[in-house]
């Protein structure tokens, strides 16, 4: 690869024909096999689109508002809009009609490229509030053969159309691409808004490009590598790893055949390069310990014996340490007979590299990977930078650090513990916001994270604790973080999601969704009955579990000087899971705290009592708008509460 | 979804004075009514009535002491199970009946057995014809796993899936034979409010995109009243009304034995 990549995105896909015109860029599996488009190929369906998109009036500084799965026709209107010099505006899929309104209207999205009846319908709902929406094409027909909406276009149908606009405006295309250079955006990405409305963060060529290259030039990537794309395309890591540095490095990006296939269809394609977030790799090893403690007694034996073994040399020999002959070879049987096959079954046989990032990761979740040679990193970002601000570095990856300043990234720690920035990937603005923009990036090029962390003095890693506004003190003058002390109880398996309270109060009380699998599996074993969700999560067998984890934290609290005033007091399991169509998650599943507060108050009023029980009622909404009325008995359990290690309590005074 | 659009055809298979007895019991009694091409037909009426007997004699597996079936312009006493198959007549039971320990993928291809064209030998030798048959079988196999959205279970042995999803697989097999009319037997018994909503978009869905012609059975009333275009209802072996769901649903004598005399 050459030292400097070209500067926009439809120079890179020529760059690409040119170089490697007949090498796959693309695969989707589709009617149950994989098909797959050359360089070439893509290039020419990219154009064609283009013309479609020229036709319908699409131009220069416009919006192109792209909604669905991952599908090869979306990504490639990504590029057709770049190469008109539109900005790509990918919405996530799941949202809600509402959400979505906001977004587009922000936006000011002239045409949407859609996936299907689904998202049409959601279009159409809101059609009214968006009047700015000129054109909606679908890729998918399936449903809507009856819609009759002038305005509504098939996929193939725009192509058709591009392909005679192409033949009669000659180089129409050509003129727009040398148009544009690094300095024009690239595309807006939406910030999922864990506070307040999400914002639409502006990215030049420049920024996307450079910060794809640098970290394709850190871990030494290929044209050869594979990947496969299952995370929302409005997500700033998909739009990295599965299109800005496919796009640089030339690599095939796979879209799976839908949402619920994407096991299998990991375990087909073997990517070498991967990302999951810390929940993906949590759910696997669930899976797989529950399947291996169903599994025959040979089996069984043999998986807990080499695990054993690898626990103890699979990171030194990934990490590229010496062990004993024997010990070497002894993980040579176990690769042959566990960890490869294991490896295999989850389709991460092959991979030279794997992220992790966006919460913190369970040590021994991390070591498993690990141990089995499974080069499994963490990573540090935003959507402000282009993801990459730290990564770990080969042979020094640890558990509870993300790792080094990427290349040409500067951080630096201010007073009160938040991180600032600076890099080639520091966005260009928030679309419409200048006071967002302002309050964010200073006028020197730092960036706020918004983050609190420091330095590790040994290895030089970063360390992250908690989002800087919400670190805060409980009346005893602790510092309250609840995110680490939440990410001290989710490294359990039995816990899924916990929402710590305690700021300004005397002490911390905690909400606590069980992870139904492990708990119901747990049940299982002991043969309780349950019926579901909300029974499991009152029985008080589940309560006692669930309190011994609550405890082990709070011991673990204790020995920390600095953190030990914020022991867990009392807790509840709460009566329904935190979901996103309830506003409680945002749509990447990270818990609105301040929401929850203000909706369980009364449950939050009951912590903070003496009471043992609490009923409440709670509204919910399904996944097709309708809501319904929720209520239950709550109960709530005292935890053991440890004197603070006054050693180092001591010495820290 | 705008159902103006829909065609609704001539009378593709009428029933006139069907009567069936077992012994002394009289299961269906001077049965009289017809299937348009394209409509959505629902039978109902409380267990007992008689509805799985009429589906059977529609294809063919019980024989009426009385009465013609006329399929398609032709007038016949009584069906074949076989010759209802071939002629495009396919359904789904009320029981699973499903091939337990095969997958999903070999479950429906059994659907296109009906449509195999190669002799044992050809089969047996595979190369060749065979080999391109299977083929064009297993891309159109691949379509109703698409349409059914049932990707994830593509390989996984029916026993071991949810009920929802076998009676999906069920209707799969049915729609392998890519049948004219479509018998389904209470396709949503057991199944749960969002189960239901699936299967009624997958019936509307199939009438729509293939125009399949559909004759339901089916206890839930929000259901069969949603979905269909007329309903004739049955009560011990008797007819006692025929017509749109509106019609059906404020007719006295319907209300008093199906959905109780209120007292």
């Amino acid at each position: 690869m050459s030292n400097k990549p070209h500067d926009t995105f439809p120079r890179l896909l020529a760059s690409h024909v040119k170089l490697r015109p007949n090498h796959t860029a693309m695969r989707e599996k589709d009617l149950g096999i994989w098909q797959s488009w050359t360089w070439s190929q893509v290039s020419k369906e990219v154009q064609t689109l283009a013309g479609g998109l020229a036709s319908l009036g699409l131009k220069r500084g416009e919006k192109l508002a792209i909604i669905g799965d991952n599908r090869p026709r979306l990504y490639w209107g990504m590029t057709a809009a770049q190469t008109l010099g539109a900005i790509p505006v990918p919405l996530y899929q799941d949202s809600v009609a509402d959400e979505m309104a906001y977004i587009l209207d922000n936006a000011d999205a002239k045409i949407a490229l859609v996936e299907d009846q689904e998202q049409v319908d959601k279009l159409l709902e809101i059609r009214d509030r968006c009047p700015q929406i000129e054109h909606i094409i679908f890729d998918d027909p399936r449903g809507l053969r009856h819609y009759d909406q002038p305005f509504l276009h098939n996929f193939e149908d725009i192509q058709r159309q591009g392909q005679e606009y192409n033949q009669q405006h000659g180089d129409y295309l050509n003129n727009e691409m040398a148009q544009s250079d690094g300095d024009e955006i690239a595309i807006m990405l939406y910030t999922s808004g864990t506070t307040g409305q999400p914002k639409g963060v502006v990215l030049t060529n420049d920024n996307v490009i450079i910060t794809a290259h640098n970290g394709i030039v850190r871990e030494g990537l290929t044209a050869d590598e594979d990947v496969l794309a299952y995370l929302p395309m409005a997500w700033v890591g998909d739009n990295l790893f599965s299109y800005a540095q496919s796009l640089v490095a030339g690599f095939c990006v796979s879209c799976p055949e839908n949402g619920s296939t994407v096991t299998n269809d990991l375990r087909e394609i073997g990517p070498t390069y991967y990302f999951a977030p810390p929940r993906v790799y949590e759910n696997i090893l669930t899976q797989v310990m529950i399947r291996m403690e169903d599994a025959g007694k040979l089996k069984r034996s043999m998986f807990h014996y080499f695990m054993e073994h690898a626990r103890k040399n699979g990171v030194k020999i990934l990490n590229g340490e010496k062990v004993s002959v024997t010990d070497s070879l002894l993980y040579k049987l176990g690769s042959f007979l566990v960890y490869g096959p294991l490896k295999d079954a989850l389709g991460l046989g092959r991979i030279k590299l794997a992220y992790t990032a966006g919460e913190a990761i369970g040590p021994e979740i991390f070591e498993f990977y690990r141990s089995l040679g499974i080069n499994i990193k963490q990573l540090y970002g935003q959507t402000e930078c282009m993801v990459f601000l730290c990564v770990q570095p080969d042979g020094e990856v640890f558990a509870d650090t993300v790792g080094t300043p990427a290349i040409d990234v500067e951080i630096k720690i201010d007073d009160n513990g938040e991180i600032l920035y600076r890099s080639p990937g520091v966005f260009h603005s928030y679309y419409k916001n200048p006071e967002s923009t302002a309050s964010t990036k200073t006028a020197d090029g730092w960036v706020l994270t918004g983050d609190a962390g420091f330095f590790d003095e040994q290895n030089g890693h970063l360390k992250i604790i908690d989002r800087a506004k919400d670190v805060g003190k409980l009346n005893n003058g602790t510092m309250f973080a609840p995110k680490y002390i939440e990410n001290k109880l989710k490294f359990y398996s039995f816990i899924k999601e916990a929402v710590l309270f305690g700021n300004e109060r005397d002490h911390s009380c905690a909400f606590i969704n069980i992870d139904i699998e492990a708990v119901g599996n747990w049940a299982e074993r002991r043969n309780l009955a349950y019926s579901g969700y909300i029974d499991l999560a009152a029985q008080s067998e589940v309560y006692g579990l669930i309190k011994e984890c609550v405890n082990k934290v709070n011991k673990d609290l204790s020995k920390d000087s600095r953190l030990g005033g914020s022991q867990i007091h009392r807790f509840i399991i709460l009566h329904k899971e935190l979901d996103a169509d309830d506003g409680e998650l945002t749509r990447t599943r990270k818990v609105k705290r301040n929401f929850v507060g203000d909706r369980y108050k009364v449950l939050i009023d009951a912590l903070y009592s003496n009471l043992d029980e609490c009923h409440v009622k709670t509204q919910v909404t399904f996944e097709d708008g309708r809501t319904g009325l929720l209520e239950a008995d709550v109960k709530i359990s005292n935890a053991e509460v440890y004197s603070i290690d006054n050693l180092t309590a001591a010495s820290e005074v | 979804m705008d159902m103006n659009e829909r065609k609704i055809g001539d009378v593709i298979l009428a029933l006139d004075n069907i009567s069936l007895s077992f012994g002394a019991m009289k299961v269906l009694d001077d049965i009289s009514f017809d299937v348009r091409q394209g409509e959505i037909r629902s039978i109902i009426g409380p267990n007992g009535a008689g509805k799985s007997s009429m589906l059977n004699v529609i294809n063919g597996f019980y024989h009426p002491q009385e009465g013609s079936i006329t399929f398609r312009g032709e007038k016949r006493k009584e069906m074949d199970v076989h010759k209802a198959a071939a002629s495009g007549i396919a359904r789904t039971f009320q029981n699973i009946a499903l091939f337990k320990g095969m997958s999903t993928l070999d479950n429906i291809m059994t659907g296109r057995n009906l449509k195999m064209k190669c002799n044992i030998f050809q089969q047996g030798w595979y190369w060749g014809k065979a080999q391109k048959e299977e083929i064009e079988h297993r891309q159109k196999v691949e379509e109703i796993i698409d349409f059914l959205e049932i990707q994830n279970i593509r390989k996984t042995p029916v026993g071991r899936l949810p009920y929802g999803f076998q009676k999906r697989v069920e209707l799969g097999r049915a729609l392998a034979a890519e049948p004219d009319i479509l018998l389904l037997d209470e396709p949503m018994a057991g199944m749960n409010v969002e189960e239901k909503e699936d299967m009624s978009r997958f019936i509307l869905d199939i009438n729509d995109e293939f125009g399949t012609t559909i004759i339901l059975i089916e206890h839930d009333m929000g259901v069969v009243m949603d979905l269909s275009d007329r309903v004739v209802v049955l009560d011990y072996g008797l007819q006692l009304a025929d017509g749109p769901p509106d019609e059906v649903r404020s007719n006295q004598t319907v209300i008093d034995a199906y959905l109780g005399v209120s007292h």
